[in-house]
């Protein structure tokens, strides 16, 4: 037997704002996001302004953290306000956490300063020693370490029944979310923390998949349009779900926004044709429980290649679907791509209908009548590949 | 839920029968370092796995290659599943990866500039496309998706960190797959080849490694009134873990049993414990019960025990919560006076341990405990190995960003 999981709070921050409202507002009413000159010739989606204060009250904690704890621990706040989970020191005890982390987040004005110095260094190893001793704040490998937006979370929100962190970019969402919802499903949990955040705003992130190749540069293109210029537009953003064993949602009274019907994930070694291939696999078991006219697809598509135009393949054999890639909104979020997603197709079956196209390619149209379940994809830019199912309460 | 390959490695040496031979000999693999000029720093001690190769060097390649070594002996001795198949998925614990000062003296060199070097001549080094294989190297997810590759394992690889308790959270996540019942069996891993310049400086700024240089054997002194802090060191553990039913309906060798695993954060600092213990207490407690046993049925405990005022001090305080009256006669010791504390990958190592515990019968010591901690009246196997019975275990991980867990293990079925 399975138990049925309810999505019941909602906790997302990113360029379009804060909260359900401002993410559908943005998401119905487009305006442009992306940022091509702060850190030109990259293109990022910045974070819209955001009062810390409202989710984490001391100035102590925020100083302990880098922005992407910041902005975690705080959409994390939204999440369990959204679920008035906030202050139920007894609930909140049970409540199982799963944060995707990167991490990393580097004093790179420190780095900057050793690696000038480097060169004249009579001995190097010495010299990057007495600096990284003399230079690093004590407390910035707290806000580096990976499992350390759960810590704060724990600390700030008092979310302690259990924690674990998942590494490895887009994939650690998908499997964020795939196994939390597999506990309540198998009944190890009740209640849920899943998320993500991820801070765009830093040249040392940018560098590390500039090595690659994969970062938009010079002009904003929306994802479906970016075959000639491929890359991902990097966003800041947060985004945390409340999931919830629906029996246990009902005897509090919770409201759901959506269910959580089914996540799978998978991995390919990328040859080509196999994200194309993944994506038909994982469609296989969702096919059948979809209502004909009535769903549409979220596409976590970034816009790299040849996982973009290999997933656009995969959705040319849907093309009764409508779809909506979310990463031309709201740049591509990596760890916390897909809890986003997943936030945002909740949201539109919650309101029954679609939002806006994101951009105005063939491949995203308008979608007339009602809507009653989200189909979510994640092909990560490297690796990685996930698919979920969101339909609405009855 | 059984175990049915096991597979380490530490700075004592490589495999099984070496690691526990040194160990229970109460030998210390900790010493000076010599991968890098220690000029400078305060801690010049760790437990380097220095015997394997790993290039270019880094923590994530050395990472690779010890979890490589590990796995390859779990799944010999399981003889599980068909070369480059293991029929289940992987949980690998490692250290959260990005790119190190090497590769920045690298890209230093390589930016051709006399004048300060910013970010933005890295971005236009990286952008020319000659520092491709740094991308994938400082993925997250590139140790797991190695090794997902060259073992075979079913579905995404989940790599994950939970500090200093990762090891066992990766047994954690392959126990609870299996007890939902979407795997027979889980390859449970974790590693850590983290010895470099910032990461002991970075532990140092936080007055957590012991500065006791000299000499580097008798640095790390769990329970000791003179304990300075934990000493850094690499290893590797892999774990085969199977449902009974599976490893029985193919005639598997049953090492040992995972009875239970419990968890429990805590919401009260980033690298201090509640002082009360309750998140300790709990998360020994939830594995007890998981495991259906009461706290009188423990009759061992492989210690976190890193050598921290601390956390030996908060240790002790929960044990003897748990324990009541008997934590004073029930053996605890820390395998981490001999190998260091190996960080990501000290669950896995310490499990194995502890298994070998129980099939040997043969407890490790806690070596270099001479001036004994009055605050601590704990059996600490001090010194030298013993033999003794020893049916259900508990075995401790503790980390930073308040992570706790613990795993219950015993040698039959029951």
């Amino acid at each position: 037997m399975s138990a049925e999981a309810w999505i019941t709070g909602i906790g997302i921050v990113s360029c379009l704002g804060e909260g359900p409202d401002a993410h559908w507002q943005g998401l119905m009413h487009p305006q442009p996001t992306a940022d091509a000159t702060r850190f030109a010739p990259y293109v990022i989606h910045p974070l819209a302004p955001v009062e810390f204060d409202k989710q984490i009250p001391k100035k102590g904690d925020q100083r302990q953290m880098e922005p992407w704890q910041r902005i975690g621990t705080y959409a994390a706040g939204l999440a369990l306000d959204s679920g008035r989970l906030k202050g139920t020191a007894a609930l909140l005890a049970a409540t199982d956490m799963i944060v995707a982390g990167g991490g990393g987040e580097r004093d790179t004005e420190v780095d900057a300063a050793i690696m000038s110095g480097l060169r004249n260094a009579a001995d190097p190893d010495a010299f990057i020693n007495e600096r990284l001793m003399s230079d690093l704040r004590p407390t910035l490998f707290l806000a580096q370490l990976s499992n350390l937006l759960a810590g704060n979370i724990s600390i700030v929100h008092g979310v302690t029944g259990s924690s674990r962190t998942f590494m490895g970019e887009e994939a650690a969402g998908i499997d964020a979310t795939r196994i939390a919802l597999s506990r309540i499903a198998a009944g190890q949990s009740k209640l849920a923390l899943v998320g993500g955040a991820q801070n765009a705003e830093r040249k040392d992130l940018v560098l590390l998949y500039e090595f690659g190749g994969f970062v938009l540069k010079n002009e904003y293109r929306p994802v479906w349009s970016r075959s000639a210029t491929p890359g991902f537009a990097l966003g800041s953003l947060g985004a945390f779900l409340v999931l919830e064993e629906r029996s246990h949602a009902e005897a509090r009274g919770a409201e759901p926004f959506a269910k959580l019907s089914l996540v799978l994930s998978g991995r390919t070694g990328r040859d080509a044709g196999a994200v194309t291939d993944a994506l038909r696999r994982m469609w296989e078991p969702i096919a059948p429980r979809l209502q004909s006219g009535r769903y549409a697809i979220l596409s976590g598509a970034t816009g790299v290649e040849p996982a973009t135009g290999e997933e656009r393949s995969f959705l040319a054999e849907h093309s009764e679907a409508p779809v909506r890639a979310t990463g031309s909104r709201l740049g591509h979020g990596m760890e916390a791509q897909f809890p986003m997603n997943i936030a945002l197709a909740a949201l539109a079956v919650r309101h029954g209908i679609l939002f806006a196209p994101c951009d105005g390619s063939p491949v995203e149209r308008a979608m007339e009548g009602a809507l009653a379940q989200a189909v979510v994809t994640g092909v990560g830019h490297w690796r990685g590949e996930g698919m979920a199912l969101v339909e609405a309460v009855d | 839920m059984v175990v049915t390959g096991m597979g380490i490695i530490t700075s004592l040496g490589a495999g099984k029968s070496e690691n526990w031979r040194r160990l229970t000999a109460g030998e210390s693999g900790i010493r000076a370092i010599t991968r890098f000029s220690t000029e400078g720093l305060k801690t010049k001690v760790a437990g380097t796995i220095d015997f394997v190769p790993a290039e270019p060097f880094c923590a994530p390649a050395l990472a690779e290659r010890l979890s490589e070594i590990v796995i390859e002996e779990a799944i010999g001795e399981a003889e599980i599943g068909g070369a480059r198949e293991f029929p289940g998925p992987l949980f690998l614990a490692v250290a959260p990866v990005e790119m190190e000062w090497p590769q920045r003296k690298e890209l230093a060199a390589a930016s051709r500039t006399n004048e300060a070097i910013q970010y933005d001549q890295l971005l236009r080094l990286a952008a020319e496309g000659g520092f491709r294989r740094y991308h994938q190297r400082f993925m997250f997810a590139s140790v797991g998706e190695y090794l997902a590759a060259k073992f075979g394992t079913r579905g995404s690889p989940i790599t994950l960190s939970t500090a200093c308790a990762s090891g066992a959270s990766a047994i954690q996540l392959g126990f609870e797959a299996i007890r939902r019942g979407e795997a027979d069996a889980a390859l449970c891993v974790a590693t850590d080849g983290s010895i470099n310049p910032e990461s002991v400086v970075r532990f140092s700024l936080l007055s957590a490694l012991s500065t006791h240089n000299e000499p580097p054997e008798g640095a790390a002194k769990p329970f000791s009134k003179n304990r300075d802090g934990f000493v850094m060191a690499e290893g590797a553990g892999a774990l085969v873990l199977e449902s009974y039913d599976a490893a029985k309906a193919r005639g598997a060798r049953i090492l040992g049993v995972v009875e239970g695993c419990g968890e429990m954060a805590d919401a009260f600092h980033r690298t201090r414990s509640s002082p009360d213990g309750k998140p300790i207490i709990g998360s020994m407690r939830n594995a007890i019960a998981d495991a259906g046993l009461d706290p009188d049925d423990i009759d061992y405990i492989n210690a976190h025990g890193t050598g921290t005022p601390e956390n030996d001090k908060m240790e002790y305080l929960g044990v003897s919560a748990v324990l009541g009256e008997r934590a004073k006669q029930v053996p605890i010791s820390s395998n981490k006076s001999m190998i260091g504390h190996t960080l990501s990958a000290a669950g896995a190592v310490e499990a194995i341990f502890t298994l070998l515990t129980l099939e040997h019968q043969r407890i490790p010591p806690t070596i270099n405990y001479k001036v004994p901690d009055p605050a601590i009246p704990l059996d600490v196997v001090p010194n030298v190995a013993r033999d003794a019975p020893v049916r259900h275990t508990l075995s401790n991980s503790f980390g930073f960003g308040g992570q706790n867990v613990s795993l219950v293990m015993s040698r039959e079925p029951a």
